[in-house]
């Protein structure tokens, strides 16, 4: 009875298109919105996920998220080295400051300071010019996006163009010069992101009696980064997280203490209730208009569990289609934006979700119709 | 065809009503009637005299409050919900006033859905389904649809669906009261010709006198009891 069941459905082809535009709409919606709430949210920690290289961070106790910068003493960073199962740790400098564009306009920047012998922490992709030009004096390197926006160049004719390599710019009075273009995820506000050596970074910050913002460790091998992170805190007193870990504290803190999740679960949640009652709605005026055929259908002999059985092959078709749907327009509208300061990140994880918001949908509708079905008196079939 | 003298239903002080209270309505009042195996019955009277309700109390799709339906021997009240569900399926043809066709379904496809119900293969269910078509004259019309055939043509169909699983009962609803006078002749002679045959019984729903003569009997019922059984209209 399944291609009796597809062609009741598909048959009343206005009815089934308002179904699959309802789910559709949902799924786009949950999708789309989601997508950007994950690309919103993965930007509070892109300076964590773009240092692949440290197993571990080291911060002050009292550290909450990543842009939470409580400085720590030059000497803790010795401390550090000093722990068992530490291959190698690493100062890094970051904080926000100011620099001065071409037109007297200035520009909040990121600037992390990186080790200036190894120089871990630098970027690990570069657009143009070389990671180790940062040797140079005064260098700095800046992000691609930056370089060609916020930082750009204007031109005595008003017009902007990129910032090169040579180019100089003002960091907090200091002078930087241009060695190179990285390409770095975006920040959370969409500052400029400026990388120079540690020792420089510190001659660009206000004058403070700390700047070590944190201690970049790596595991020797065989030793779990755990571990290491549970014998620093012990030894320095210092908090420790493993990259990962500190990416979910960061992202905790972001869901905790600001209205993100809220104003992002809220039209996510108006997706899902527009859907809902589109698609509920179309596809209990598609099994009334039927039910004429499903009491025939009673009538000559099939089970309500047979017609159950109909009913939700119906809305499983029109769930994964509109799904589907939802899914790929949402695909396209990331791409489309892709280049953009728009957030939008759709990993395979958030696929599950609105698939799972979907099935709910398409569960809610064919149980109302079901229930209908189900208290169907054949004897209906009678009436002229 | 041949009426035998065996009961193929039996129905004995058979009450049926609807609603409580005030809103009580009653639909059977005591009905006792016997229906031959291998004849055509006709249920005579005028609207509202409980026709309707003692087809749907003889095909297990209601209950009766009082009294006992036998069905090939079978007691209806001794049936669950689901033992007559499959039960009807297997025993009973319909063929409704208003044919009941599922519309995104070819003719052939609509003839099949009882085999389909007895989860007959679809190729097998749809091959049987065209003999069948052919049998009522409509061999060339087994991928039209439903909106693509008279009247006619759709009850034709209809009688199709309601003999392609050979059903020893076939119950029909008004089934010439959508068609013109000789249309609904076509499709009765159509009935006696194909539907009666062996064994099997036809019990017709009709209040339209132009087709009485094409039963055996005809039980006129009149305010919810069967007050007459005559074998020719001339006796009502």
């Amino acid at each position: 009875m399944n291609f009796v069941a597809l062609a009741m459905l598909v048959g009343d082809r206005a009815k089934y298109i308002g179904i699959l535009i309802g789910i559709t709409f949902a799924s786009l919606l949950i999708t789309q919105q989601s997508s950007i709430f994950t690309g919103i949210m993965s930007r509070t920690y892109a300076t964590i996920t773009d240092l692949p290289t440290p197993d571990v961070w080291v911060m002050d106790q009292k550290v909450q998220y990543i842009d939470d910068l409580k400085p720590l003493q030059d000497t803790e960073l010795y401390r550090v080295r000093g722990v068992e199962g530490v291959e190698w740790a690493t100062p890094l400098y970051k904080g926000l400051l100011k620099a001065r564009l071409s037109n007297g306009n200035f520009q909040s920047c990121v600037v992390i300071g990186v080790d200036d012998a190894t120089l871990i922490g630098a970027p690990v992709e570069m657009v143009e010019g070389r990671v180790e030009d940062l040797r140079q004096n005064d260098a700095v390197i800046v992000d691609e996006h930056s370089a060609k926006g916020k930082l750009a160049r204007v031109l005595p004719d008003g017009s902007r163009a990129p910032l090169r390599i040579g180019d100089s710019l003002e960091v907090n009075d200091h002078r930087g010069v241009v060695v190179g273009i990285c390409k770095v995820s975006r920040t959370f506000q969409s500052q400029p992101v400026v990388y120079t050596t540690f020792s420089r970074a510190t001659t660009f910050a206000p004058r403070e009696r700390k700047l070590l913002s944190f201690v970049l460790a790596k595991a020797k091998p065989g030793v779990d980064p755990h571990e290491l992170c549970a014998r620093i805190q012990r030894a320095t007193g210092l908090l420790a997280h493993t990259g990962e870990d500190f990416k979910w504290v960061t992202m905790r803190y972001f869901l905790k203490y600001t209205g993100i999740p809220i104003n992002f679960g809220m039209s996510v949640l108006l997706g899902f209730l527009v859907g809902t009652i589109i698609a509920g709605q179309t596809f209990f005026n598609f099994t009334l208009d039927n039910l004429r055929h499903f009491g025939a259908l009673k009538a000559m002999g099939a089970t309500n569990w047979r017609l159950v059985k109909m009913i939700l092959l119906q809305a499983l078709l029109v769930g994964v289609i509109g799904w589907g749907m939802g899914v790929g327009g949402a695909a396209a509208f990331g791409r489309l934006t892709a280049n953009t300061e728009l957030a939008f990140r759709m990993p395979w994880q958030l696929l599950g979700v609105s698939g799972a918001a979907v099935l709910i949908i398409c569960s809610i509708s064919a149980l109302i119709c079901i229930w209908k079905v189900a208290r169907l008196e054949p004897a209906i079939v009678f009436k002229g | 065809m041949s009426i035998t003298a065996t009961s193929a239903v039996t129905l004995r002080g058979v009450k049926k009503s609807y609603g409580v209270g005030e809103a009580r309505v009653t639909a059977l009042r005591g009905v006792d009637l016997d229906v031959r195996s291998g004849e055509l019955m006709m249920l005579v009277g005028p609207s509202g005299c409980g026709k309707t309700t003692l087809i749907s109390v003889i095909a297990g799709i209601l209950d009766a409050d009082e009294g006992t339906c036998s069905v090939f021997g079978r007691e209806m009240h001794a049936l669950s919900g689901s033992a007559k569900t499959l039960w009807r399926g297997a025993t009973l043809g319909f063929v409704f006033q208003a044919f009941n066709l599922l519309p995104s379904l070819t003719a052939a496809e609509n003839v099949a859905v009882p085999l389909l119900l007895r989860d007959v293969p679809r190729a097998q269910a749809v091959e049987r389904a065209t003999e069948m078509l052919a049998r009522v004259g409509l061999g060339d019309r087994a991928r039209s649809r439903p909106s693509q055939l008279s009247g006619g043509q759709q009850q034709r169909v209809a009688i199709a669906r309601a003999l392609v699983h050979e059903p020893r009962l076939i119950v029909c609803d008004e089934p010439t009261s959508a068609l013109d006078h000789h249309t609904g002749a076509s499709v009765m002679e159509l009935m006696r010709e194909v539907a009666l045959g062996g064994d099997r019984t036809l019990i017709v729903v009709t209040h339209d006198a132009r087709i009485f003569s094409y039963a055996d009997r005809i039980a006129a019922m009149d305010d919810g009891q069967v007050t007459r059984v005559v074998r020719s209209p001339s006796e009502l």
